[in-house]
């Protein structure tokens, strides 16, 4: 039987067709985005707008830990500690830098203008800075299991919140912050009052950008040899390893991926909020991410998608019952695990399931019968 | 002859006991061979031993002319060493084919970039992938449950499972735990039939552990017995069968009590 590398060759497909359907969904995800932020916005009103926000950065916050917590079946429940450095990193540059380059703390209008690239490169900085963090946690503690990895990746995310809060005051005043360097001003990110003031450049575009992107990302990683590995350490790390997959490895590049995108989310967070308070990214937030996973389905990208939709959006649906409201949100998370342990979705996909197959191809039968 | 893995007294003790004790093996390349001894008499502790899961305390194992011991199980496997698992680890929420596929992703290059960006490369391994998996359920006679869970497979079906997911990593040895074990007569005749067929239709060494003395008797070239981590017997099934070495093993010491004993019963017919 042919060897796999052996058959490669005659297996290429045409240059053009390859770049065409590696780039469509980019194409697809950045439309999409278009349409949330031009349509869908002003459609729903300035409420539900906020909570569109709010629903697309638990997307690309609980997506990218399931890819850890879901795909590789690890335990980690320190997101929002790569999420606050990833922040802190986006808003130096936003805040400090729209101060030193442009001499305005307000953010600066126009599509595409200086002060979007500005927050664009915040973002990735954001995500290069939290999935440095990721590598220099991975490394050492992925050969940990189980309890042992939460406990770590919990300490981590305390330790970034209570570094966080030992940090120097934020300068406000553009005075103050003229003729000191950006390096200078990398410690002086608020302290225990938080990093305020920042420029709210956040959009439903900006957000659905990486949403989506994210979205197209995970899924090609699922339904791939990588992701595969993934998959196969958490369902057995030793028959795993016996197939040639390097656990450890596998882990550490699931643990930077997942951090990369914890850090876009913080800084998008960030601009969304227009500060950043290392108490609010504690221990509590990271829970909340892991509870979208858990809820939505381990290693399910739909599930992801319901899950945030469901756990941001129940808690405003409940705001009528203000005082209630926290024990009718913990209600409902206690039914669901009751009724669906494994979660909404489970590990399938929307497609993947008995329901939908069965829609679709009523569907298919519907429209035979019409054509007839 | 040409050596495809070749083991020099390779020893490994757990605390004070002893569970391989200077264990040598030269298999030749291709071919059927046994590994036989009663129950823990270190037979999978040596498997764990080749892969990597155990490093030994002393001793030298080679594949090819490649030096194995010391490296992790996945750089072993890389190698083109295989192996089943005598209790089944399937990746039991995968899908069969995924079983498969994941295994014969040892043999892709594409990293993390191509995967997310879907290269032209990627793409063509993630092809070449499937196609050769696609084969394997063929070869193995599994092709029908192919979209099915593998936890939900029946017994006899994970076993062929295991085994198309060890010939997906492409290996020059191919390490087999009790292939057959817990099948009835039917599924056993099948499985002796395609594990003979394995090794000149992939040219790969196989080395069977085995406690169904009839299938390793008819199908290996030769046989290596162990007990206790020793080595007490090695060669041809026909010697190894009146080796007293080995029946002392299997049956125990002939003891003078029990002999008159039951020369006392009246003779069973």
């Amino acid at each position: 039987m042919k060897p796999v590398q052996d058959r490669v060759a005659a297996l290429r497909p045409s240059v053009a067709g390859a770049v065409g359907s590696s780039l469509a969904p980019f194409a697809l995800a950045l439309g999409l985005a278009v349409v949330m932020d031009a349509v869908i916005g002003p459609a729903v009103g300035a409420t539900w707008s906020k909570i569109l926000l709010d629903v697309g950065i638990a997307i690309v916050l609980a997506g990218s830990l399931n890819v850890v917590n879901g795909y590789a079946g690890q335990f980690s429940i320190g997101h929002a500690g790569f999420m606050l450095v990833g922040g802190y990193a986006a808003v130096w540059l936003t805040f400090y830098g729209s101060v030193l380059w442009f001499g305005t703390k307000a953010p600066i209008p126009g599509f595409l203008g200086s002060g979007q690239l500005l927050f664009l490169g915040s973002c990735v900085l954001g995500g290069l800075v939290a999935s440095l963090f990721g590598l220099l946690v991975g490394l050492p503690s992925l050969r940990l299991r189980g309890d042992y990895l939460a406990i770590v990746t919990l300490g981590f995310g305390e330790i970034v919140r209570v570094l966080g809060q030992l940090t120097a005051r934020q300068p406000k005043s553009i005075a103050a912050i003229k003729g000191r360097s950006m390096a200078e001003l990398a410690n002086n990110l608020g302290g225990a009052e938080g990093f305020s003031q920042v420029p709210g450049y956040t959009t439903l575009f900006s957000v659905y950008v990486f949403a989506f992107v994210l979205l197209v990302l995970v899924y090609r990683l699922k339904y791939s040899s990588k992701g595969r590995a993934l998959l196969a350490v958490r369902e057995n790390e030793i028959a795993a390893e016996a197939m040639g997959v390097d656990t450890t490895r596998s882990k550490v590049v699931a643990f930077v991926f997942a951090a990369f995108f914890a850090g876009i989310g913080g800084a998008i967070y960030a601009h969304q909020v227009g500060a950043l308070d290392p108490k609010e990214l504690g221990f509590q937030k990271s829970i909340d991410l892991v509870i979208i996973v858990v809820i939505g389905g381990m290693g399910s990208i739909t599930g992801i998608v319901i899950g945030a939709s469901i756990l941001v959006i129940l808690p405003e649906v409940f705001r009528q019952f203000s005082d209630y409201r926290m024990i009718a949100y913990a209600l409902a998370l206690i039914v669901v695990m009751i009724l669906r342990p494994q979660g909404i979705m489970g590990v399938k996909e929307l497609w993947e399931t008995t329901w939908w197959r069965r829609r679709m191809s009523a569907l298919t039968a519907l429209m035979a019968r019409r054509k007839r | 002859m040409t050596v495809a893995l070749n083991v020099t007294d390779v020893s490994l003790a757990f605390g004070g006991l002893k569970a391989v004790s200077s264990f040598s093996l030269a298999l030749p390349s291709g071919g059927l061979h046994g590994l036989i001894g009663p129950n823990g008499a270190g037979k999978t502790t040596l498997f764990n031993l080749l892969t990597g899961v155990y490093r030994p305390d002393t001793g030298r194992i080679e594949l090819g002319d490649q030096r194995i011991d010391g490296k992790k199980p996945s750089q072993i496997a890389a190698m083109g060493m295989a192996r089943t698992f005598q209790n089944i680890r399937l990746f039991g929420e995968l899908s069969v084919i995924d079983n498969v596929r994941t295994a014969a992703g040892l043999r892709t290059k594409s990293g993390l970039f191509r995967t997310l960006f879907r290269t032209p490369m990627h793409v063509a391994e993630e092809r070449a992938i499937t196609q050769r998996s696609l084969e394997l359920l063929d070869v193995l006679e599994i092709t029908h449950r192919k979209d099915e869970q593998a936890k939900g497979l029946p017994y006899g079906d994970q076993r062929r499972l295991e085994i198309a997911r060890a010939l997906a990593t492409e290996p020059r040895v191919l390490l087999l735990d009790e292939p057959v074990a817990g099948m009835n007569t039917q599924e056993k005749r099948d499985m002796r039939k395609l594990i003979q067929s394995l090794p000149d239709q992939f040219g790969i060494s196989i080395l069977l552990i085995e406690h169904d003395m009839g299938l390793v008797m008819d199908i290996c070239e030769d046989i290596t017995v162990i007990d206790h981590g020793v080595t007490i017997a090695r060669g041809a099934p026909t010697a190894i069968q009146n080796d007293p070495a080995v029946i002392e093993a299997y049956l125990g010491v002939p003891d003078e009590s029990v002999a008159v004993a039951d020369d006392a019963l009246p003779a069973a017919t």
